[in-house]
C-alpha cells in the first residue's frame, strides 16, 4: 500500500514537471527529431540559418509580448515594420548615403511614434486594441506604398547591408541584436518597476490603478516599445534583403503572436513572460526550418503552423484548468 | 422536519485536489421543509462539499443519498434536473439580457420550434418576481439594475425552476439588511412549500434569523449538527473556530481629538453631497449604510478614484489635491476596496507581488527593484498578518478569502499610511480571520493612525468603531457614539 502511495507520489511529480515544463520539452523533442529525421539539420550552417532567421520574428514577439501581458494586441507590426524599413533605406541610398546609424535612430523612431499613436488610442482613448491596430495595419501600410511608390528601395550602402547579412565571430548580426533585446526586456519585465507594473496592469488594471500604478501610461508605453522593435525588425528585414520592399513584412504578426501564445503567455493578459516567448519563437523557427529541409511546401507549412498553434493553446488550456 | 428520509444526504464523503483534501469526511442531511446551515471557516471544505452534493465535482469517497438512494451526479446540470439547485458567491448574469431572459436562460420558453415566446417569459418572470417580493422589472436590462437586485434576480432564476433542494452559498454577502430581510421572507416561503433548504453564510446574525438546524465543518472534517434552538451564539463560533474566542469588546474612548483626516463639503452629482466629518488620531470611524446610499462612492472618491465634483480634503491640516491614487497614496491615505478579487488584488500574480507593488518606488533606485529589500518587506508583511501560504511565490488566487484580505491589508501597510480607509474589510470571510482584522485596526490606530471604515455588517460597527456616521441617500444621517448606539437605531436610520 505504502509503496503504491509512493510510486503515484513519484508520478505525480512527474506529471507536474512536464505539466509545467511542457513547452520546452516540446522543442526539446523537436530538436531531436529534426537531428534524427534530416542529416542537414544538426549543421553549422543550418543552424546559424536557423538563428539568423528566427531573429526578425524574435524581436517582434518580444514586443508582442508586452503588448499582450497588458491584454493587448497588435496587428499593425507588419505594415510599422514596412514603412520603418522603407524610411531608414531612402536614407542609406546610393551615393548620398548617410551613416547607418542614422537609419537606426529614423527607423526606431518613426516606429515608436506610430507606437504611440496606437497606445495613445489604446490607453486614453479607450478604443479596443484590436480596432486601433487593425486601423494602423492599412494606414501604414498604405503610407510605405505612397511613400516608396510601390517600388522596392534598393541601391542600399553596404554599411547598412551589414546590419541584416554581416557575423561578428560567425554570429549573424541579427541574431546579436535579438539576443540583446531579449535579456533587456527579460531583464526588465523581471526586475524593474516597469516591469511589475506591466504585469500588474494585465493580471487586473482596476486593481493596478487602486495600488497607484499609472495604467494609462503603462498601457500606452508597451505600444510604444513594441513600434520601436518594428522599426529594429524593419531595419534588419530591409539590410537582408537588400531593399526595402513596400510589401515587405504582410502577416508577420500571426508568427509573432504566435510565438507568444505557443510560448504560453495568456491572452487575457498578466501571466507569462520573455523567457516563455524565446521558446515559442525557438519552436516556430525550427518547424519552419525543419518543413523546408523537407521539402515540405509552404502552402502546407501554414496549415500545419496553423494547426499547431491551435492545439498548443488547447493543450494549455487544459493544462491550465487541472490546477 | 421530521420526515424520515432526508431529500439530500452527504455520508463521509471525501475530495482530494493535488493530493491535498479539501473535505476528508463530511457529511450532511437536508430535510424537506427545513433551512440547514452549514457554518465553518474559510477552507473548512463547505464550498467542496457544496460542489459534491450539486454534481461539479465527484467525491473521491463516501457517498450521497437522493431520497435514500445513492447517486452520483456527473455534472450541474445532471444535479439540476434531479431538483437541486445551486445559487453560488459569484453571479452568473448576463448584463446585456432582461431580467425575463436571464431567468429563464437555458430552458427558454418557445414560441414554435425555434422561437422564444417573450411575451409570456416577461408575463411569467413578472408573476414570479412578484410573489417573490422583489421590486424589479423583468423588462430591465441586468446592466441597469445594483449589484444587490442582481443577487434578487440569480435567487429567482433558481427558484423559477422547479427544485426540492436549493442550496445557497453566501447569498446576503452583497445586500443590504433591508434587501437580505426580503430575501429571507422568500426562503421561508420556500420551506413552507416543503423545499431543502442549505444556508451557508459567515454573517452568524442570518443563520439565527433564518435556520431551524445547523451543520459545523472544520478543516474539512464534519464536526456536529443539531437543531439551531439548541446552540447559542458564543457555542457556534466556537465550533467553527475550534477554540474559545475573547469576547469581543467596545473600542476604549478616544485619548485625543486631533484632526487627522478633514472633509469639507465634499461632493458628487448623483451619488453623494456635501459631506464634511473628521477623522481624528485613534480613531476607528464608522460609515453605516445601505448598497447605494453613496456610502463606497465617497470613499472612492476620498481616493482618488473617482472624481469629486466638490470639496476640500485636509491631512494634518495641509489641503490636498488628490487627481488620482498615486496622489492619496503620497499624502498617507491607503484604500482597501470592497470587492478583493474584482478591484483589489492582481489575482495572476504572485502573494508577495501583491504585497509590494504599491511600494515598489521604495524598494527600487532607478527603477531596478532591490529583490532583498523587497524580500524582507514580504516576508514581514505576511508574518504581521499571518497570511497562509505555502510560500509568497505562489499566485494570490488560490489563497482563502480570508488570507487573501489579509494581503490587501498587508499591500496597504507597505506604503506606512497613516490614515486607512477599508469597504467591507471582513465580507465573506470567516469568523477567526476577522478577528484578526480588527485586532489589527486597533493596534494600528494606537499608534496614532486612523481607519476610516464602511461596513453594512452592524456587530462590526458597533464593537470596532469609536463613532458611526450613517449614510442614507447620499447624505450623512446622524453621527453616534457607539457606547450609546442600538443596533435598530442604526437600520432605522440607513433605511
Amino acid at each position: 500500500m505504502s509503496q503504491a502511495a509512493a510510486d503515484t507520489q513519484t508520478k505525480k511529480q512527474i506529471l507536474n514537471w512536464i505539466n509545467k515544463n511542457g513547452i520546452l520539452l516540446a522543442l526539446i523533442l523537436l530538436f531531436v527529431a529534426l537531428s534524427v529525421l534530416n542529416q542537414y539539420f544538426l549543421t553549422a550552417t543550418n543552424l546559424t540559418n536557423v538563428a539568423r532567421q528566427v531573429s526578425i520574428n524574435g524581436i517582434l514577439a518580444v514586443g508582442m509580448t508586452f503588448v499582450i501581458l497588458t491584454a493587448g494586441i497588435d496587428l499593425s507590426i507588419g505594415s510599422i515594420a514596412a514603412i520603418c524599413g522603407a524610411v531608414a533605406a531612402s536614407l542609406v541610398v546610393g551615393d548620398t548615403a548617410m551613416s547607418p546609424m542614422v537609419a537606426i535612430l529614423a527607423g526606431v523612431g518613426v516606429g515608436a511614434t506610430l507606437g504611440l499613436i496606437n497606445g495613445g488610442l489604446v490607453g486614453y482613448a479607450f478604443l479596443p486594441p484590436f480596432v486601433v491596430t487593425l486601423g494602423m495595419l492599412s494606414v501604414a501600410r498604405g503610407t510605405t506604398l505612397i511613400f516608396t511608390d510601390g517600388m522596392p528601395i534598393s541601391r542600399l550602402s553596404d554599411e547598412f547591408k551589414f546590419l541584416g547579412q554581416g557575423d561578428v565571430y560567425g554570429l549573424p548580426i541579427p541574431t546579436l541584436i535579438f539576443m540583446a533585446v531579449v535579456i533587456v526586456s527579460w531583464f526588465a519585465l523581471k526586475h524593474t518597476v516597469y516591469g511589475r507594473w506591466v504585469y500588474a496592469v494585465g493580471g487586473n488594471p482596476r486593481s493596478a490603478r487602486t495600488s497607484g500604478v499609472p495604467v494609462r501610461g503603462v498601457i500606452t508605453s508597451v505600444y510604444v516599445i513594441m513600434g520601436a522593435l518594428c522599426g529594429l525588425a524593419g531595419l534588419i528585414l530591409t539590410a537582408r534583403t537588400t531593399a526595402a520592399l513596400p510589401q515587405a513584412g504582410v502577416a508577420y504578426e500571426l508568427d509573432a503572436i504566435a510565438a507568444v501564445v505557443i510560448g504560453g503567455t495568456s491572452l487575457a493578459g498578466g501571466v507569462g513572460g520573455i523567457g516563455a516567448t524565446v521558446i515559442g519563437v525557438l519552436i516556430i523557427g525550427l518547424i519552419n526550418n525543419g518543413l523546408d529541409l523537407m521539402g515540405v511546401s509552404s502552402y502546407y507549412q501554414q496549415i500545419i503552423k496553423g494547426s499547431i498553434i491551435v492545439l498548443a493553446v488547447l493543450l494549455d488550456r487544459s493544462r491550465r484548468s487541472h490546477h | 422536519m421530521g420526515s424520515l428520509t432526508p431529500l439530500l444526504e452527504a455520508q463521509h464523503v471525501a475530495r482530494a485536489f493535488h493530493g491535498v483534501p479539501a473535505v476528508r469526511d463530511g457529511n450532511i442531511r437536508i430535510e424537506s421543509g427545513s433551512i440547514h446551515a452549514l457554518c465553518g471557516g474559510n477552507g473548512a471544505g463547505k464550498s467542496t462539499l457544496i460542489n459534491m452534493l450539486t454534481g461539479i465535482l465527484q467525491p473521491d469517497a463516501g457517498q450521497i443519498l437522493r431520497n435514500g438512494e445513492p447517486v452520483r451526479y456527473t455534472s450541474p446540470r445532471h444535479a439540476l434536473s434531479d431538483g437541486i439547485s445551486l445559487i453560488s458567491q459569484e453571479l452568473t448574469t448576463i448584463f446585456d439580457m432582461t431580467v425575463a431572459e436571464n431567468i429563464f436562460l437555458g430552458r427558454e420558453l418557445r414560441r414554435g420550434r425555434i422561437g422564444v415566446n417573450h411575451k409570456q417569459q416577461n408575463e411569467e418572470a413578472e408573476a414570479l418576481l412578484k410573489r417573490l417580493g422583489f421590486p424589479i422589472s423583468p423588462t430591465q436590462t441586468m446592466a441597469t439594475l445594483s449589484l444587490a437586485e442582481m443577487q434578487l434576480v440569480e435567487i429567482a432564476k433558481a427558484i423559477g425552476r422547479d427544485m426540492q433542494v436549493l442550496i445557497m452559498d453566501e447569498p446576503t454577502s452583497a445586500l443590504g439588511e433591508a434587501e437580505a430581510e426580503r430575501l429571507f421572507t422568500a426562503v421561508e416561503a420556500l420551506r413552507d412549500h416543503d423545499v431543502g433548504i442549505v444556508y451557508v453564510s459567515h454573517r452568524l446574525s442570518d443563520l439565527f434569523r433564518i435556520c431551524d438546524s445547523y451543520t459545523v465543518m472544520r478543516d474539512g472534517t464534519f464536526i456536529e449538527a443539531g437543531a439551531m434552538e439548541e446552540i447559542d451564539r458564543h457555542r457556534l463560533v466556537t465550533l467553527i473556530v475550534g477554540e474559545e474566542l475573547d469576547e469581543q469588546k467596545r473600542p476604549e474612548p478616544l485619548p485625543s481629538q486631533e484632526p487627522l483626516l478633514s472633509v469639507r463639503g465634499f461632493g458628487r452629482a448623483d451619488a453623494f453631497g456635501e459631506i464634511s466629518l473628521d477623522l481624528h488620531r485613534g480613531e476607528v470611524l464608522g460609515i453605516y449604510g445601505l448598497m447605494g446610499s453613496g456610502r463606497s462612492e465617497f470613499v472612492s472618491a476620498l481616493y482618488g478614484l473617482d472624481k469629486a465634483d466638490q470639496g476640500q480634503l485636509l491631512v494634518e491640516g495641509r489641503e490636498l489635491t488628490i487627481n488620482g491614487p498615486a496622489d492619496a497614496l503620497a499624502a498617507g491615505l491607503a484604500f482597501a476596496t470592497e470587492d478583493r478579487k474584482v478591484t483589489g488584488l492582481v489575482l495572476t500574480s504572485s502573494v508577495g507581488h501583491n504585497i509590494s507593488i504599491t511600494s515598489l518606488s521604495d524598494l527600487a533606485s532607478l527603477g531596478f527593484i532591490d529583490q532583498g529589500k523587497e524580500r524582507h518587506l514580504i516576508d514581514q508583511a505576511t508574518a504581521r498578518f499571518g497570511i497562509k501560504a505555502a510560500s509568497s511565490a505562489i499566485d494570490v488566487a488560490h489563497l482563502s478569502g480570508g488570507n487573501q484580505q489579509k494581503v490587501v491589508l498587508a499591500r496597504c501597510m507597505a506604503t506606512q499610511p497613516k490614515v486607512l480607509i477599508c469597504d467591507e474589510p471582513t465580507r465573506g470571510i470567516d469568523e477567526g480571520a476577522k478577528r484578526q482584522i480588527y485586532a489589527f485596526f486597533q493596534e494600528f490606530v494606537a499608534q496614532g493612525c486612523a481607519v476610516l471604515m464602511v461596513s453594512s455588517e452592524i456587530h462590526e460597527v458597533i464593537e470596532n468603531c469609536h463613532r458611526i456616521i450613517v449614510f442614507n441617500q447620499g447624505q450623512i444621517a446622524d453621527v453616534l457614539s457607539s457606547e450609546t448606539v442600538a443596533q435598530t437605531s442604526l437600520v432605522h436610520l440607513a433605511s
